[in-house]
């Protein structure tokens, strides 16, 4: 309900007319939230088409294993929609992921305190954020070629680490973010069970959707996307906001190996490569533009559910040679793209 | 540090400076030399009566540079128009599949043979960026995302081309290409030059390059202007990807298979560095293909190097990254504030500068 109102411009009083000149006034003054909106109906059209042609999609296990396996994505879905609001972009979120989970496996193999592993873990993205933000902002680096940057330096500095998997201990606590716990208990097998990986996903969303939107960093985030000479001139804190944006997304990478690692219990200096294609992907699906100024926090997490169910979707079927895959991920990320294209240029 | 009377050759030397791709060529240098104290006989060259040509690690780092020298132009004049193209690496591995597959059923060896696989590698390559152009120019989405599409298809229908194996095929002229010599010197080298030397007149000795320019500064005002936007942005796409299917043709010809999931991948990702080691903006409106191809050469020469000192290659990105930020760091205002400021320092207060040197 609040998703619209809080960016949306303050709506006109429509006189009262019939149900479509309604739906198409209401559209009218939603523009900047119609992408997200359809991301949602779409979604739920796709969870409908699925329960339909496949079964057992909407029961407590697959929606459950939707999240489970999702966890990681939504928490960088939600870190890219934080800085591709501000018109910037973040290439490193997959390599500071392999690098933070090699790290912190490392560490915690060598007997370190597992808290202060998982500290440092999400230490060790925010220090990338912090570089790629200080290229951006001091050195004039486009943030492509900066994230890019640290995108190389992170995968690097892991393959130097380590080039095979590393397995984190048994008895380690970190297992412990990873462990399933049972909220219903269904017939068999088919429980409706969350880790405190989703719990923490969860907290993420809650967490980006309040700075974002209820936060005067939030709206000095929505105005830099918009046009950042005029932030400026408004006297808001922007050089430190774009810093900020950074810090937040390399931060929340870093959080996103923590997950990640609890649940796989296995860190590779490969893991997470093709990561922020896939987060990206989410963020706009859920209908952040990638000029900046528009997105929602809820929508990219529509978005990175919408990967995940694809992902389901082309499992279950069975019959789509896993050749396919990408093939079918670009062909629904056109479609959408297509969609909001339709959007706006109706607004123009 | 040369003072406000400087001599000329100061002022020249600075406004050398100023120009990007040397401080690439400094780089590439001093790589060079790096490489040498490991092993003096490092730059020597020779001439083998085997392979009919020259042989040595000099041939081989060009040798190397040929497939970033395709992708890196075709990038540039991408850049410049304001765009991206993520999907040229995904061009490559679809020209290597088109042409594996064909070189592999045809089962022939003639000259014929290969000169068709080539042809329609590029053309399938063309293809993608058809598809690219039309996204971008005539649907109006944004490059980035346009170009992200593609490349995520692109290298699904390389899988799909070739069944998801890694194709390999027999063609004595098709190796050629990237293993063979004229007068001595490597084919693949001489291509690659060549085409870099077209693209470059192309551009540069008609109006192209500057409607190519008007375009990445302002789009609507070039429009206005009478450059017809739509054309030049779809065939900028275009001759990207068929730039990147000669970069695939090169990378698979020299082994004669395509790895349906290493070819080209994450090439895009050099291309781009190569175009913004040389000078050119990521914001659009101007390039430099001598700049760009300084660029691929330099990004050749780190590969090879990291491979020449005995690290692992998997952790070549770092050295990438390393090379990025000291490049910017040279060019940044901000190190040139900081200098001046220590200098006006020294300069005010000489006793303090003292006690801190």
């Amino acid at each position: 309900m609040s998703v619209q109102t809080a960016t949306a411009p303050p709506e006109t009083p429509t006189p009262p007319a019939g149900p479509l000149a309604r739906v198409t006034g209401w559209m009218r003054t939603h523009t900047t939230s119609l992408p997200t909106w359809a991301a949602l109906v779409i979604f739920v059209g796709m969870v409908i088409y699925a329960e339909i042609v496949y079964g057992r999609i909407l029961q407590p296990s697959t929606t459950s294993n939707l999240l489970i396996n999702n966890s990681h994505l939504i928490i960088i879905a939600v870190a890219l929609t934080f800085v591709i609001i501000t018109g910037g972009i973040d290439l490193s979120v997959g390599a500071v992921i392999a690098f933070s989970s090699v790290a912190g496996v490392m560490l915690a193999n060598a007997g370190w305190n597992a808290y202060l592993v998982m500290v440092l873990m999400i230490a060790f993205g925010a220090t990338f954020g912090l570089i790629s933000g200080w290229l951006i902002q001091y050195l004039n680096v486009q943030p492509f070629i900066a994230t890019l940057a640290m995108m190389f330096l992170a995968r690097g500095l892991a393959s130097t680490l380590s080039t095979v998997p590393e397995r984190l201990g048994d008895d380690s606590p970190i297992r412990a973010l990873g462990t399933q716990i049972k909220i219903y208990d269904g017939p068999k097998v088919n429980d409706f069970v969350i880790t405190p990986g989703v719990v923490i996903a969860l907290l993420v969303v809650l967490g980006g959707f309040f700075v974002l939107h209820r936060t005067r960093t939030g709206r000095t985030i929505y105005a830099i996307g918009g046009k950042e000479q005029s932030a400026q001139l408004m006297g808001l804190p922007v050089h430190r906001s774009k810093m900020l944006v950074y810090v937040i997304s390399g931060s929340l990478s870093g959080l996103a190996a923590v997950v990640y690692t609890a649940r796989l219990g296995i860190a590779q200096n490969i893991t997470g490569v093709g990561w922020e294609l896939d987060a990206i992907a989410a963020a706009v699906i859920g209908g952040t533009l990638l000029t900046g100024g528009a997105g929602f926090v809820l929508g990219s997490v529509i978005g990175a559910l919408v990967l995940g169910l694809m992902n389901v979707i082309i499992s279950r079927d069975g019959s789509i040679p896993p050749e396919m895959t990408t093939v079918i991920t670009g062909g629904v990320l056109l479609a959408f793209v297509l969609l909001q294209r339709a959007v706006v240029r109706r607004r123009e | 540090m040369s003072t406000a009377t400087s001599s000329t050759f100061g002022e020249r030397l600075r406004n050398v400076g100023r120009q990007q791709f040397v401080w690439a060529i400094v780089a590439i240098v001093l790589l060079l030399v790096i490489n040498v104290i490991k092993d003096p006989t490092y730059l020597s060259i020779s001439y083998s009566d085997n392979l009919g040509g020259l042989r040595g690690n000099l041939v081989d780092i060009l040798r190397a540079s040929a497939p970033i020298l395709m992708i890196a132009t075709g990038m540039a004049l991408v850049i410049a128009t304001g765009g991206i193209d993520l999907s040229i690496g995904s061009a490559m591995v679809i020209a290597g599949a088109v042409a594996m597959e064909f070189l592999s059923a045809s089962g022939s060896s003639s000259l014929g043979t290969a000169g068709l696989a080539l042809l329609l590698a590029l053309l399938v390559a063309g293809v993608l960026g058809v598809v690219n152009g039309v996204l971008v120019s005539v649907v109006g989405l944004q490059p980035f995302i346009s170009t992200l599409i593609m490349m995520l298809a692109g290298r699904g229908i390389a899988k799909v081309i070739t069944g998801g194996q890694n194709t390999t095929a027999t063609s004595e002229p098709f190796r050629w290409i990237a293993n063979g010599y004229v007068v001595g010197l490597p084919v693949v080298v001489l291509l690659a030059v060549a085409i870099v030397a077209v693209v470059g007149l192309i551009v540069r000795r008609s109006a192209l390059g500057l409607m190519i320019e008007a375009i990445g500064i302002d789009a609507e005002a070039a429009r206005l202007a009478g450059v017809n936007k739509r054309a030049i942005i779809f065939t900028v796409y275009v001759a990207a990807a068929v730039l990147g299917g000669m970069a695939g043709v090169f990378a698979t010809a020299s082994v004669m298979t395509v790895d349906v999931s290493n070819t080209g991948n994450q090439m895009e990702l050099d291309a781009i560095l190569a175009v913004v080691i040389g000078g050119t903006s990521l914001a659009g409106g101007k390039f430099s293909i001598r700049g760009a191809a300084v660029g691929a050469v330099l990004i050749a020469t780190l590969d090879k190097t990291v491979v020449f000192l005995g690290v692992p290659s998997s952790a070549t990105p770092a050295f990438k990254a390393a090379v990025i930020v000291i490049l910017f760091l040279i060019q940044s205002p901000w190190l040139h504030t900081q200098l001046a400021k220590l200098r006006s320092r020294r300069t005010t207060t000489p006793t303090t500068a003292e006690v801190t040197a």
